[in-house]
């Protein structure tokens, strides 16, 4: 996990709020370095994470996890993560037919209905375990990330669904925490997506946005990063808040610092 | 260039790399089928293989792509398991000539290759690869291969190096040991190599005829019979490891021309709204599955000039690994503008993969042109604008 990151959140490991959305947008730049960050994070307070990765193969993770100080392989040896590898699983449902419903059993139907088996996968994985003492602090789901889930067939509002479902049991049955990535097409008009997009910053207390710098690249800093906390389900007679940040990312982490202020420049 | 740089003296240390690459880092995919698992070995193999190289940032593997200088704008080459997706220029001309020189690379490093087209033969593409510009010295050694091979008394060369008398003869390994060669477009490669490599050619409208039983799913059939077909190749020539007793590890270079166009039966380049707007983007979410599972790389040139809709071009850009961008000048404003007077075209680099790391290798250099010369396909950067 980022230092830096956790003082901008004014969150630790330790105190984290419980019950939360969290939703990482991306926009004109890749904003999976908030992933491993969370990832990390969570492990690291000792939650029971479930980590749907559609985008990249566990090694990958593995890897950049080490960086940032946790194990992936042992976490998921000790029953700390569940890992559902995207490509791996894709190639076994596409190849072989498969016994019993498969998480992405949607690859295989001519029209994709809904996310049910994967709903049913991330339930399960997260469970509380009866009897024996609570080895784990909460439950967390980390989805990397939903827009796959357009690009493979499933549809805006069966995706909105199995979030809708997710939360219901992850954020408020089970009191744990929902970390979801999601692509932000800009301009380009992906109506799916925008739909998808506001449907989950709608239900979302905290979005944090990585967006290029609207000037272009720039080898000093690699973008910005827009944190925006919210509380939908009380009315809002307090603000929004929100703030704003540039960063560089580094091989093992990340430094943020006020717009304008890069080390660079200064 | 910093970035420049680097990759150049990573080019200079090819043997001594791997080797202290083995030792020190972690392969980044894991190729080994689950029987392998490598727990009883000190730690994974980096088993060198021709025409390959670590990364110099992260000792990741990677594959040349045929042009030197794509492949230090790259990072060093295309790293093994991940997709290289060309945007098409408009009237095709220079995409096809990227495509042979990975396909020629692959033969003259000794890898195995998967060609797929709908429009051309694979035998014939292949009959029309560049040819490679080896210098002399190995050009020697490929005459001198050539000749132990046919000679039964090879025994005799081999009395200075005794030990390797020992080792079971190989048959005719790769060309040159080189990483990236430069290729001359004007020449065909010689026949001989053409021969000597193992090839497998996907003739989209040979496999289409058979009548086989395929399961609805929302792929085009086409699209279908090119994943079962490169599953199999895989799978059958131990790609992914699952065949321990194959003892040399080989690459497979996978070249696809023309994916989405019509000719495949998708029809997104057709209509802004079709039946089978996810056919593409499940089939290139497949593939980078079945990449990442095996020691493959893979060139797809697709026409994204003619796709409607553009939400599908970001979508397709996302789920690939690498994305570059061809932009002639021919009939464009540009073809008589006197800057560009010099170029062909530019070539933009969309996407670059962050692959095992937080950073990538990004140039720092964004306007970049090329030039078709007599013989050679260079670029440069295009300080003029």
């Amino acid at each position: 996990m980022f230092v830096e990151l956790n003082n901008l959140l004014n969150t630790t490991p330790d105190r984290a709020e419980q019950g939360k959305l969290t939703l990482l947008c991306d926009a004109k730049t890749d904003g999976s370095f908030l992933v491993h960050h969370f990832l990390s994070f969570y492990l690291k307070a000792n939650c029971k994470v479930c980590f749907v990765a559609l985008f990249q193969s566990f090694s990958h993770y593995n890897i950049v996890g080490q960086k940032l100080g946790v194990n992936l392989t042992v976490a998921r040896e000790r029953g700390q993560l569940v890992f559902l590898e995207g490509l791996k699983s894709a190639v076994d449902v596409f190849f072989q037919t498969q016994e019993e419903p498969h998480p992405l059993q949607f690859l295989r139907e001519a029209n994709a209905g809904n996310l049910k088996p994967l709903f049913e996968f991330v339930r399960e994985a997260l469970k509380p375990v009866d009897g024996g003492e609570a080895r784990w602090t909460y439950p967390v789901l980390l989805v990397d990330d939903l827009s796959v889930l357009l690009s493979l067939g499933v549809g805006a509002v069966a995706v909105l669904d199995f979030i809708h479902y997710c939360r219901a049991t992850v954020c408020w049955e089970l009191k744990g925490n929902m970390v979801i990535l999601v692509h932000d097409s800009g301009d380009v008009e992906d109506e799916e997506n925008n739909i998808l997009l506001n449907g989950v910053s709608h239900q979302s207390h905290l979005i944090l946005r990585a967006e290029g710098l609207a000037t272009g690249f720039c080898r000093d800093v690699h973008g910005q990063l827009r944190i925006l906390w919210r509380r939908p389900s009380q009315p809002t007679a307090q603000r929004d808040q929100s703030l704003t940040y540039q960063y560089k990312i580094q091989d093992k982490s990340v430094s943020f610092f006020a717009k304008g202020m890069s080390p660079a420049v200064l | 260039m910093a970035a420049v740089a680097t990759c150049g003296s990573g080019a200079g240390s090819t043997g001594s790399a791997v080797a202290t690459a083995s030792k020190s880092n972690v392969t980044s995919f894991q190729r080994r089928g689950p029987r392998a698992s490598g727990t009883n070995d000190s730690g994974p193999r980096l088993v060198s293989i021709a025409g390959t190289r670590p990364s110099v940032r992260n000792g990741q593997l990677l594959v040349s792509t045929g042009l030197p200088a794509l492949d230090q704008l790259l990072g060093g080459g295309l790293a093994i398991g991940t997709v290289l997706l060309i945007e098409e220029d408009k009237y095709n001309i220079y995409s096809p000539l990227l495509f042979k020189c990975f396909l020629a690379e692959g033969i003259v490093s000794g890898h195995t290759l998967l060609v797929a087209s709908a429009k051309e033969d694979p035998a014939n593409i292949l009959q029309e690869l560049p040819a490679p510009l080896l210098d002399d010295n190995s050009k020697k050694e490929f005459d001198e291969d050539v000749y132990n091979h046919k000679t039964p008394e090879s025994n005799i060369k081999m009395k200075i190096a005794w030990r390797y008398q020992l080792l079971p003869k190989m048959e005719i390994g790769p060309v040159s040991s080189r990483f990236g060669h430069y290729y001359d477009a004007s020449k065909r490669i010689p026949q001989e190599l053409i021969e000597a490599s193992n090839w497998h050619g996907f003739f989209l409208p040979e496999k289409i005829s058979s009548t086989l039983k395929v399961e609805p799913c929302s792929l085009t059939p086409g699209y279908i019979k090119l994943l079962q077909f490169i599953q199999n190749i895989i799978y059958e020539e131990g790609f992914d490891g699952s065949n321990p007793q194959k003892k040399q590890r080989n690459v497979l270079r996978i070249g696809i021309q023309n994916l989405g166009s019509p000719l495949w039966g998708d029809d997104i380049c057709c209509a802004e709204n079709g039946s089978n707007s996810h056919s593409l983007t499940k089939f290139l979410y497949v593939l980078r599955g079945l990449l990442r599972t095996s020691l493959s790389a893979c060139i797809i040139t697709m026409p994204t000039h003619l796709i409607q809709n553009k939400a599908i071009i970001a979508r397709v850009t996302n789920l690939s690994d690498i994305v570059i961008g061809l932009e002639s000048f021919i009939g464009s404003e540009r073809e008589t503008n006197p800057l560009y007077k010099d170029y062909h075209g530019l070539i933009h680099i969309r996407q670059i993969p962050r692959l095992n790391n937080l950073i990538c290798d990004e140039s720092d250099v964004k306007d970049l042109a090329f030039k078709l010369k007599r013989k050679l396909f260079t670029i440069e950067v295009d300080f003029i604008s």
